[in-house]
């Protein structure tokens, strides 16, 4: 596609400085050690990060500058987990008090987000003002932001003032007509835009403030929401442009819509992307570009391990009757971060063994799953849905809540993705419906051949098997990279990779 | 001439900081569930700006009124939801 509209730079940093080098399967692999320490404790910039540490959005910055057709600004619901959606909005000084508690009681607690619900830097005093307290009150919490970019430019020298090290800008696409499908209208200039026009205006303060963070070291994080038929193929474009600029991570999301959301995409039936789908675009994307793939598109207040939500934990009334010793919390919180940090490198280690560690300067290119190419490959690609806890393969599949999806091929496994399910096993009286969840779970899981978890009961055993999905409780508390390779090698060794695709197609 | 704020207001903070009357009061339950214009200070941004600053923010339609109780911001006119659409797809969700 030809886009006239924003010609990107040509980079200025090359091979690896620029930091959105490697891979997603391994993104760590050819970062400068300076980068990697800015990112290991960040779960939504590092993949590995996220089977340890948690995150926490605090939902102080309602106003919002631009309307998406896939939000609803009436977000009141506590049982959605959606970005935008919150149920109560606090003040900065409620928020501090919120962070403080939550990174006293839970250390994996490294990061707090401002996301919303509305755009935090169309609330900028109550944005600021909650970051301003907090780095006072808790240095050793990162900060970072969300937004549509809108007033992005004129805010990024407060930003670096803060102290802010990672920002995430929602970038949906950089052309102007597919913009104005996405957009129905942005506040500028004290008057309500639409259409075209105001997709434009967007377009050109997004870019502009992306150069601006890119210029000031702030590692920057672009956000896409992939819409079927709107901006699917548009999104190379963005990912290719992006990168070029300086972006350090792309993370593609899927359009989440429903018509009782009440959103435009909702109510006028635009459908969301497949898995498959999503994971199609995805890998085109990846040549270019850093994939994040361990998104689970939180709400703007949730809090803990990504895929999980304590929000219930700290209400502001739970709050209010809590007494925190924040030094104290610090002790306990630097140690955890040591222990993990340890255990991240030993990990580290044990991956890049048989690689010569004597060539620190040259960036590792890592090689991508051939598909269907003139060499022959060894064997096919596998997806492999997995009950995971920490990077391990740790929970029964009847207890697990999501499947982290990981690709085996070759090449390493590496995360692809993951899927929803409902616990449909609690282990009491209220396992009535654990059919109809079962049905579901085995539906969720399409494409994958292989489903490992620590333990799996005799009954959903044989409906996976008969669906095609291998259960395996072989490698409880393994890692999920060597379970997932040690299962793989047992399929090559049983003959069962040859390169033509078996009878579950790979998403 | 004042503007009027109803009780569609989802309580979101964007119109308070534009006003150039200072007449918009934030929500204080039970009292005052959502904002507020205070008729004797609004002047429609007359004289300000072009257009009402908190009609030109606001993402609820018809949550703003006119005097004669008009909405400013008409179904359909924010979100592009054609007002018979929404009502079809309220329809459906209900009959679920």
């Amino acid at each position: 596609m030809d886009l006239p509209v924003i010609a990107p730079p040509a980079p200025q940093a090359s091979g690896c400085s620029a930091g959105s080098c490697g891979s997603t399967s391994d993104q760590m692999a050819g970062m400068a050690d300076a980068l990697r320490a800015r990112v290991q404790d960040h779960p939504c910039y590092s993949e590995d990060a996220h089977h340890y540490f948690a995150r926490m959005h605090v939902a102080v910055a309602p106003a919002c500058n631009i309307q998406c057709h896939y939000c609803n600004r009436k977000y009141d619901c506590a049982n959605e987990s959606r970005p935008g959606v919150v149920s109560e909005v606090l003040t900065p000084d409620q928020a501090v008090k919120k962070t403080l508690a939550v990174a006293a009681t839970i250390p994996q607690m490294t990061v707090l987000g401002i996301a919303g619900p509305g755009d935090p830097l169309a609330n900028p005093e109550r944005t600021f003002e909650t970051f301003r307290q907090l780095s006072a009150k808790a240095p050793d919490i990162k900060l970072c932001v969300s937004t549509n970019g809108l007033s992005l430019p004129e805010h990024v020298e407060e930003l670096a003032r803060h102290n802010i090290d990672h920002v995430t800008i929602t970038i949906n696409c950089v052309d102007p007509d597919v913009g104005a499908k996405i957009y129905p209208w942005i506040f500028w200039n004290n008057k309500r835009i639409h259409g075209r026009d105001a997709a434009a205006i967007l377009i050109g303060q997004q870019q502009k403030g992306l150069e601006m963070l890119v210029a000031r070291g702030i590692l920057v994080k672009v956000n896409s929401v992939l819409i079927p038929g709107v901006n699917d193929e548009h999104l190379k474009e963005v990912s290719r442009i992006v990168k070029a600029k300086g972006a350090f991570l792309h993370n593609v999301m899927p359009l989440i819509a429903e018509p009782e959301h009440g959103t435009f995409y909702g109510v006028m039936g635009q459908r969301s992307p497949s898995p498959a789908e999503l994971k199609a675009l995805q890998d085109a994307c990846e040549g270019d570009m850093n994939m994040m793939r361990h998104c689970r598109q939180c709400r703007a207040d949730a809090v803990g391990l990504l895929g999980e939500d304590r929000g219930d934990e700290f209400t502001m009334d739970k709050i209010e009757a809590m007494e925190i010793d924040y030094e104290a919390a610090m002790l306990v919180r630097a140690a955890f971060r040591e222990k993990v940090s340890a255990e991240l490198q030993a990990k580290r280690a044990r991956a890049h063994a048989p690689l010569s560690p004597a060539l620190p300067v040259a960036p590792q290119i890592i090689r991508f799953i051939p598909r269907a190419d003139e060499q022959k490959p060894l064997g096919r690609p596998v997806l492999m849905a997995v009950a995971a806890k920490n990077g391990m393969v740790a929970i029964h599949f009847g207890h697990a809540r999501e499947f982290l999806v990981y690709e085996a091929s070759a090449g390493g496994a590496r995360l692809v993705g993951h899927r929803k399910a409902d616990a449909y096993c609690s282990g009491d009286e209220t396992c009535g419906d654990g059919e109809f969840t079962l049905d579901r779970t085995i539906k969720v899981l399409a494409g994958c051949e292989v489903v490992l978890c620590s333990r799996i009961g005799y009954e959903p055993w044989g409906k996976l098997e008969a669906a095609g999905i291998q259960p395996n409780g072989e490698h409880a508390m393994q890692p999920i990279e060597e379970a997932a390779m040690a299962v793989w090698h047992e399929m090559l060794a049983a003959g069962k990779l040859d390169a033509k695709a078996s009878a579950a197609k790979c998403a | 001439m004042a503007l009027e704020i109803i009780e569609s207001c989802v309580n979101c903070w964007a119109c308070l900081p534009l006003c150039p009357s200072r007449a918009i009061h934030e929500a204080r339950p039970p009292q005052f569930p959502h904002f507020l214009i205070d008729a004797d200070k609004c002047t429609e941004c007359v004289g300000d700006f072009a257009d009402p600053q908190c009609v030109a923010i606001c993402p609820i339609e018809g949550a703003i009124v006119d005097e004669l109780g008009v909405a400013m911001n008409p179904p359909g006119s924010l979100t592009g939801i054609p007002p018979e659409r929404w009502a079809a797809a309220q329809a459906e969700i209900a009959a679920r």
